[in-house]
């Protein structure tokens, strides 16, 4: 264990205080008691920054299942700790703003606070674990506490559907992705994800690599919702909107950024990889900027432009692994700029967006919608609010001075590199990228313009809104206003960003990187006429002419409900759930009678088709031990007695006869030298025979007129396992495959002082399963006990 | 005599599965009952029969049976015991509350 796994491990450990917490202290927002811990956490990563910056990189490991090659490796780097420096401060600041944006009085705070810190600490576990099963176990975790989040308001029925919808698709790719590094483990023999890495080359010639490359990226775009499976994240905006901000803008949504940002090393270099990274990603870009402008709702205007945003970063990703192409990674600025630009959005987008959220919650909180529709006007009501959206909102279109506009112009430096490869087919396909990306960015600026001004310019309708609108609480708009004034301040100074956070990522990623000779000059606002600059300057005047045009004409590209994803999913579900119950409902009839047919003839196959297969119906009757003639009278009276309890017309006639059966056989254990079972059998057997008769007491008399009638097929099963049962008792006395164990418990005088060896193994070889019996013996007693209590005091009370 | 053995062993399961597979609540206990019964006695036949004295130290026997299948079945009638008795209280309190001792007609009856 060392300072990293404790700061892991603490948000679990602090959950388990919440309750406590909230019980005791009513009057204080429990929100209060949880925001200290992010900020600590959040103070530790900082003063880690310097180290890694000079590229040292931490690892600690704490062994936990080391039979299997598992331990609990924590890895610090520069990616894991500009992840944990996100998801710790943007965690406090959404900690600070939802003490304002929920109701301590209305509330279940215990549930929210215990979910948002099982959530920090398995995002946190994620970007810190070393070994790919333990990166599993949290990414996994990651989904459930989402799901347990989306689901806060679980009355709200689109609450319950936008939760189940986004745990299906993520655990289904997390279950993808858990196939791909087992693939991954089972090419190299590690579970390490260093290690995997330098043995890169035997991934890369083996025959499975495309495989696991596949399921590897299943998981990230799930995770990062990117197209097709980017429905689950408009739905997951059910949640109270601290969390959007946090999970489903900030942190969560981009674990599968960082998956492959992770595994570049392994897999970047390959074709498929390039193209299927960088293609997703502009696609998902393109498509849902094109989707987000005709959003009505502002919170699912937002989700698709997160949707479109992190498909921008994964397409970085996506080129900039080109470097690859040479083995393990050259360094040239061509292709590190478009990491570069990948990581700095990645950070960007986590200020402008988080604050984009908060603001959206401000509206809502205070107007009580998010329909643009219905809102207008807000400008001088809340003029601070719209201060914020208008930073947050620019930032995102990509204009200065605001950290979007660097970013984005590093982003069309990045696509317009990756025409110049001359690998992959770059040269002709390649033209296509900055096209596509620059489409996309005029609807990335036109939703942010739509954003900025529908809520706040136009007319004031009071008349539309629930209640009276007014500026938020100032606590409400600590958090927002940090983050906006990151946005500015990453505008002008970006050389820092990069130095201390930004190049050790990069180094992270690529391995033969540092920042001295990387060849990527000082992040500047202004360099010149270059392309990037005319391209921004296009998207600006082709974005004000859509928007103005756009208002005119609201209704483009509407695809009928049919045939959209989101039906595609609903179909599937539907259909998946009714053919489960069908076939469920098929065999779970609710009949004991078919579920021991299954029983039987389950046994019948498996124990009958295992002899069959091995050639068991060998006998050896050779080693019969002689019979005399009483054994044989003995014999034939309890077959009689079994049939007589089968045939008998009374009840008490059953049960006497089954007496007799139990007694006999107490008899033959006397004949085969097993005086203890011969003597608990009969005490036993006398005990259950007057259970028997005071059930029938009871219970109804047998109709004596119309017995229950032959039944053929009950007879043919019966018989079959009366058959196996006999042919296996046969095979067992034939066959002899080990030698007895029993002359262990010879030597009980000598181990145990004992003389009956059979108690001797009962009260001291097996003691402890003697115990456990005794144990069984009391469960049984009390549930008798419960059964006749229970009802007759429920007798007594009616 | 493992022979024989064998062939009771068969018929008491053979007649206890029917039993099962009954309708009535009470021929269902008495086959599992008589099942139990021909269990036991497939373990003690699989460990030899008659191979030597009781396994008792300290009679003069030269050799003992196998004193392990005993202390396996020692404890299955015990379980037993507390099984049946578990299951007859069971089907006292379902034809109480049911007014059934029918499996059949049990079914037909709305869960509560």
């Amino acid at each position: 264990m060392s300072w990293l796994h404790l700061l892991i491990l603490s948000p679990f450990i602090y959950t388990i205080l919440i309750p406590f917490l909230y019980k005791s202290f009513r009057r204080i927002h429990t929100g209060w008691f949880v925001l200290p811990l992010p900020l600590i956490l959040f103070a530790c990563l900082i003063k880690q920054v310097k180290i890694v910056a000079k590229g040292s990189v931490l690892s600690y490991v704490a062994r936990w299942i080391p039979s299997l090659g598992i331990d609990f490796v924590v890895y610090l780097d520069g990616l894991s700790l500009m992840f944990g420096l996100i998801i710790t401060g943007v965690g406090a600041l959404v900690v600070l703003y939802s003490v304002f944006y929920l109701a301590k009085e209305r509330e279940a705070l215990h549930n929210f606070y215990v979910y948002l810190l099982l959530f920090m600490g398995a995002m946190l576990g994620l970007v810190f674990a070393e070994n790919v099963l333990v990166l599993y176990l949290f990414w996994e975790l990651t989904s459930i506490s989402s799901f347990l989040l989306i689901a806060f308001w679980y009355q709200r029925k689109s609450s319950c559907y936008g939760a189940q919808k986004a745990f299906m698709i993520t655990v289904a790719g997390g279950l993808a992705m858990l196939a791909g590094v087992l693939l991954l483990a089972n090419i190299t023999g590690t579970f390490s994800i260093q290690e995997m890495i330098s043995q890169f080359s035997l991934i890369r010639n083996n025959p499975t690599f495309i495989a696991a490359m596949l399921l590897l990226l299943l998981g990230a775009f799930t995770k990062s919702a990117q197209f097709p499976f980017h429905i689950w994240l408009p739905d997951a905006m059910e949640a109270p909107t601290p969390i959007s901000a946090y999970l489903h803008s900030a942190t969560m949504v981009k674990a599968g950024i960082y998956l492959i940002a992770r595994f570049t090393p392994i897999f970047g270099g390959s074709m498929l990889w390039f193209w299927l990274v960088t293609g997703v990603g502009l696609l998902t870009l393109f498509w849902a900027s094109l989707v987000a402008i005709r959003q009505v709702d502002l919170k699912a205007m937002l989700a698709y432009s997160t949707v479109g945003q992190l498909g921008l970063i994964i397409c970085l990703l996506g080129i900039g692994s080109a470097a690859f192409y040479y083995g393990t990674g050259v360094t040239e600025p061509l292709y590190t700029t478009a990491i570069l630009a990948a990581i700095f959005h990645l950070v960007n987008h986590s200020t402008f967006k988080g604050c984009l959220f908060m603001v959206v919650g401000i509206i809502d909180h205070e107007a009580g919608t998010r329909d643009i529709r219905r809102l207008g006007g807000l400008l001088n009501i809340m003029p601070v609010t719209f201060t914020l959206a208008v930073i947050g909102g620019f930032a995102m279109a990509g204009l200065p001075p605001f950290n979007g506009f660097l970013s984005k112009e590093m982003f069309f430096t990045g696509v317009l590199n990756a025409s110049q490869f001359g690998i992959f087919h770059l040269e002709t396909w390649g033209k296509l990228i900055p096209v596509v990306a620059w489409i996309a960015s005029i609807f990335t600026f036109v939703y942010c313009l739509i954003f900025v001004t529908r809520p706040f310019l136009g007319k004031h309708h009071p008349q539309k809104l629930e209640k009276i609108t007014r500026e938020a609480h100032l606590g409400m708009l600590i958090s927002p206003a940090l983050l906006a004034s990151l946005v500015i301040l990453f505008f002008f100074f970006p050389n820092d960003l990069a130095k201390y956070i930004l190049y050790p990522t990069m180094a992270a990623i690529l391995p033969g990187f540092t920042a001295i000779d990387s060849g990527l000059g000082p992040i500047r606002a202004w360099h010149g006429w270059t392309p990037e600059l005319f391209m921004t300057l296009g998207v600006v005047t082709a974005g004000l002419v859509v928007y103005f045009a756009f208002r005119k004409w609201p209704r483009i590209i509407r695809l009928p409900s049919r045939f959209t994803w989101n039906a595609l999913y609903d179909g599937i579900l539907e259909k998946t759930e009714e053919l489960s119950g069908r076939v469920t409902g098929s065999y779970m009839t609710g009949r004991l009678r078919d579920y021991l047919i299954y029983i039987f003839v389950g046994f019948i196959i498996l124990t009958a088709g295992t002899m069959v297969i091995n050639g068991s119906f060998a006998f050896d009757l050779t080693t019969n031990s002689p019979v005399l003639f009483y054994e044989f009278v003995l014999f034939f009276v309890v077959i009689g007695a079994a049939v007589l309890v089968l045939r008998g017309r009374t009840r008490l006639a059953s049960v006497v006869a089954l007496g007799v059966v139990g007694y006999l056989i107490a008899g033959f254990y006397v004949i085969l030298r097993a005086p203890d079972l011969a003597l608990t059998q009969i005490v036993v057997e006398t005990v259950t025979t007057v259970l028997f008769l005071l059930c029938l007491y009871f219970l109804p008399r047998w109709n004596e007129e119309k017995p229950e009638g032959f039944r053929r097929f009950d007879f043919v099963i019966a018989l079959g396992v009366g058959l196996t049962v006999t042919s296996l008792a046969l095979a067992a006395s034939g066959n002899n495959l080990f030698d007895s164990i029993s002359w262990f418990y010879e030597q009980a005088y000598e181990l145990a002082g004992a003389k009956n060896i059979v108690n001797a193994i009962l009260v001291d070889f097996r003691g402890f399963d003697t115990m456990f019996e005794i144990l069984v013996l009391c469960i049984g007693g009390l549930g008798v006990h419960t059964l006749i209590k229970l009802y007759l005091e429920g007798r007594k009370s009616k | 005599m493992e022979t024989l053995m064998s062939v009771l062993i068969g018929v008491l399961f053979a007649i206890g599965a029917y039993l099962m597979l009954s309708r009535n609540l009470l021929k269902i206990i008495m086959g599992s009952s008589l099942i139990s019964h021909g269990a036991n006695l497939l373990i003690l036949t699989m460990g030899g029969l008659k191979k030597g004295g009781a396994p008792l130290l300290g009679e003069g026997s030269a050799s003992y049976t196998d004193p392990l299948p005993q202390a396996l079945i020692l404890t299955a009638i015990v379980i037993n015991f507390a099984l049946t008795a578990f299951l007859l209280v069971l089907a006292y309190r379902t034809y109480i509350n049911v007014g059934t001792d029918d499996m059949e007609q049990m079914r037909s009856i709305e869960d509560e």
